[in-house]
């Protein structure tokens, strides 16, 4: 009961060889910038493109493996998608839209218009079942096109940047309650998303793509923590912290106290990119820097001509600077360090 | 906008607005009432009405399948397909008629065995009258229904498919009230040229009161022997013509011919 598949396809420009699994319950993000393959993975998982080679068996059923001529078309297979901008049917009232599934495979329309009504409840979208999906906000439309998706009974769902449609004010908040859909949900799920903070909110697992080949696989803490090349370290490799934030202020679970600037009150996500990060051997003075922790160096990585500096502190954190530099200071594990980051180069993102 | 050019462009409203002038001034208004009763002119409207119609049926019916075939398929040669199927939108209708008649006239290239082996004879029939209209009408359905599937969002049809909807079904509840708007401006467009069609038909369908003479022949007809008639025929024809046009502008013309995405 997963999903197994390996993925070659040339689609113009792009040269797509990837492997993955999934299992039942589990949440794989896969990672990457634009055009580096992740959509068009989902694609293939929807049949909506064919592979050149490879295959994909979803719950022990081949459903694309052109070695044997397989080829099972998207409506036949057990899938649902949301996609980028939703793609609700907008000459068709909400409830239609998510009765539409269940439609298509012939279930009589009243059953149908029945069922789609009790996801709409479900979504927190019950009085907008009349309406046309324009009047509908982003998030509304993106909890309409994840009920459309759900309420066909799929067991593998695919999410293509569900969130990227959305304006930051609205993201926090629809990632939370995407979270909470999806936690219901008991099936397979594969998000593509350019943000690691929707894969750190939302995944089990991450694969990073790059260029159409996985670079690199593994839970969200491994993969920040031990990015094994430089473009996952720019991608991932960042210091994700969670707290609540009070007056310019946020405090960690364990009671850590990070100044952050531009924080409305509330949980709050806080990324600490690894080279904002300054270590010195002695507590800075005179400085504009808000915050700075005392700790040990855990571990050192390098990476061309960068280091990787593994930092125990109130909060663990992960420090990059040059070769040259860990050199003149001579940084080894064990040592203490002092671990200093403006205030203003932390980046916030409401939870 | 410079004077020179708005000049120019006043002389061309003039230049197409003069001769209706000139239609509505020479019109007998007093006795107009008359001749649109009269049996001549009720028998050709009908008979205009009812194969225009008909055309217009058979132009949306293979029509829209052709413009299918024309956006979405990757049949090779489907540019020299679109060009044979439009090429009677740029042909003389005269010569339309012509090839229809030696397509399908008794001693035609089907023709001959329709005659042979069914009975069928198709030319100087009211049903001849139909495929002629046909002929010189379904381009203007075919392309703009194409244009409107080249336009669609196809994103749209994925999602529904992924929904467990097949291609027909999708087809019927997702890309047709998409390019509705289109559809019903092909369709129309179809219609007024079916309307006004008059080579193609005389040439393959002749002019027989009744079975084949609709309005444009009768006005034609009537120029000679009674031009009065003629010019009411004409300010009939002209009247339907306009309002499709104006109708069309203000409903068809102004709505994009695809979804719309959420507003995000």
């Amino acid at each position: 009961m997963t999903l197994d598949a390996s993925i070659t396809l040339q689609l113009g420009a792009l040269d797509l060889d990837v492997e993955l699994t999934v299992a039942p319950g589990e949440l794989l993000a896969l990672l990457g910038p634009n055009g580096a393959g992740k959509s068009t993975v989902l694609r293939a998982l929807a049949g909506l493109v064919a592979l050149d080679g490879g295959h994909i068996v979803t719950d022990g059923i081949v459903v694309d493996d052109p070695s044997a001529d397989v080829f099972v078309e998207p409506e036949d297979r057990p899938i649902g998608m949301v996609f980028q901008d939703y793609l609700l049917f907008e000459h068709m009232s909400v409830l239609e839209n998510v009765a539409y599934g269940l439609r298509a495979r012939g279930t009589p329309r009243r059953e149908a218009r029945a069922r789609a009504a009790e996801w709409l409840t479900r979504v927190g979208l019950g009085s907008y079942s009349s309406q046309r999906p324009r009047a509908l906000s982003g998030g509304q439309a993106q909890r309409a096109a994840l009920a459309r998706a759900l309420a066909a009974s799929p067991r593998l769902l695919l999410l293509d940047e569900p969130l990227a449609a959305l304006d930051v004010g609205t993201r926090a908040t629809v990632r939370r309650d995407l979270r909470r859909h999806l936690d219901t949900f008991d099936g397979m799920r594969v998000l593509v998303t350019h943000d690691p903070v929707d894969a750190y909110a939302l995944a089990d697992r991450v694969a990073i793509i790059e260029a159409g080949r996985i670079v690199q696989a593994g839970t969200l803490a491994e993969v920040t923590a031990h990015p094994r090349s430089r473009y996952v370290s720019d991608l991932v490799g960042v210091n994700l912290i969670t707290g609540t934030v009070h007056d310019g202020i946020l405090t960690t679970p364990d009671g850590a106290i990070v100044v952050v600037a531009d924080a409305e009150p509330g949980p709050t996500y806080a990324v600490i990119r690894p080279h904002s990060v300054t270590l010195t051997r002695t507590p800075p003075t005179g400085t504009s820097a808000r915050n700075s922790w005392p700790g040990t160096i855990t571990d050192i990585d390098r990476l061309g001509d960068r280091a990787r500096i593994g930092i125990h502190a109130a909060i663990p954190l992960t420090a990059e600077i040059t070769v040259a530099a860990l050199h003149d200071l001579d940084l080894r594990p064990g040592d203490d360090i002092h671990a200093t980051v403006k205030a203003t180069d932390i980046e916030i993102a409401p939870a | 906008m410079p004077a020179p050019a708005l000049l120019l462009a006043a002389i061309a409203v003039a230049f197409f607005a003069l001769p209706l002038i000139g239609l509505l001034w020479r019109a007998p208004w007093s006795s107009a009432w008359t001749y649109l009763t009269s049996d001549t002119a009720t028998t050709a409207l009908r008979l205009s009405l009812v194969c225009s119609l008909w055309a217009t049926a058979l132009s949306v019916v293979f029509g829209v399948p052709l413009a299918w075939l024309l956006a979405r398929s990757g049949v090779p040669g489907r540019g020299v397909i679109r060009a044979l199927c439009t090429l009677s939108m740029v042909l003389p209708p005269v010569v339309g008629g012509v090839a229809l008649f030696f397509a399908l006239g008794r001693r035609g290239l089907i023709g001959q065995y329709l005659d042979r082996w069914f009975d069928v004879t198709l030319p100087f029939t009211t049903t001849a009258v139909v495929i002629a209209q046909t002929f010189v009408a379904m381009p203007f359905l075919v392309i703009t229904v194409e244009a409107a599937l080249r336009q669609l969002d196809t994103r749209h049809e994925d999602a529904s498919r992924t929904l467990g909807a097949s291609r027909w079904y999708t087809f019927r509840r997702v890309t047709l009230p998409a390019i509705r708007p289109a559809l019903v401006a092909g369709a129309v467009l179809s219609w007024a040229r079916a309307l006004g069609e008059f080579g193609a038909t005389i040439t393959f369908a002749g002019n027989f009161p009744g079975t084949t003479q609709t309005m444009p022949l009768a006005v034609y007809l009537s120029l000679e022997s009674n031009p009065e008639e003629a010019i009411v025929l004409a300010i009939v024809l002209i009247v339907v013509s306009f309002a499709v046009l104006v109708g069309l502008r203000d409903r068809w013309f102004g709505q994009p011919g695809r979804l719309r995405p959420v507003a995000a």
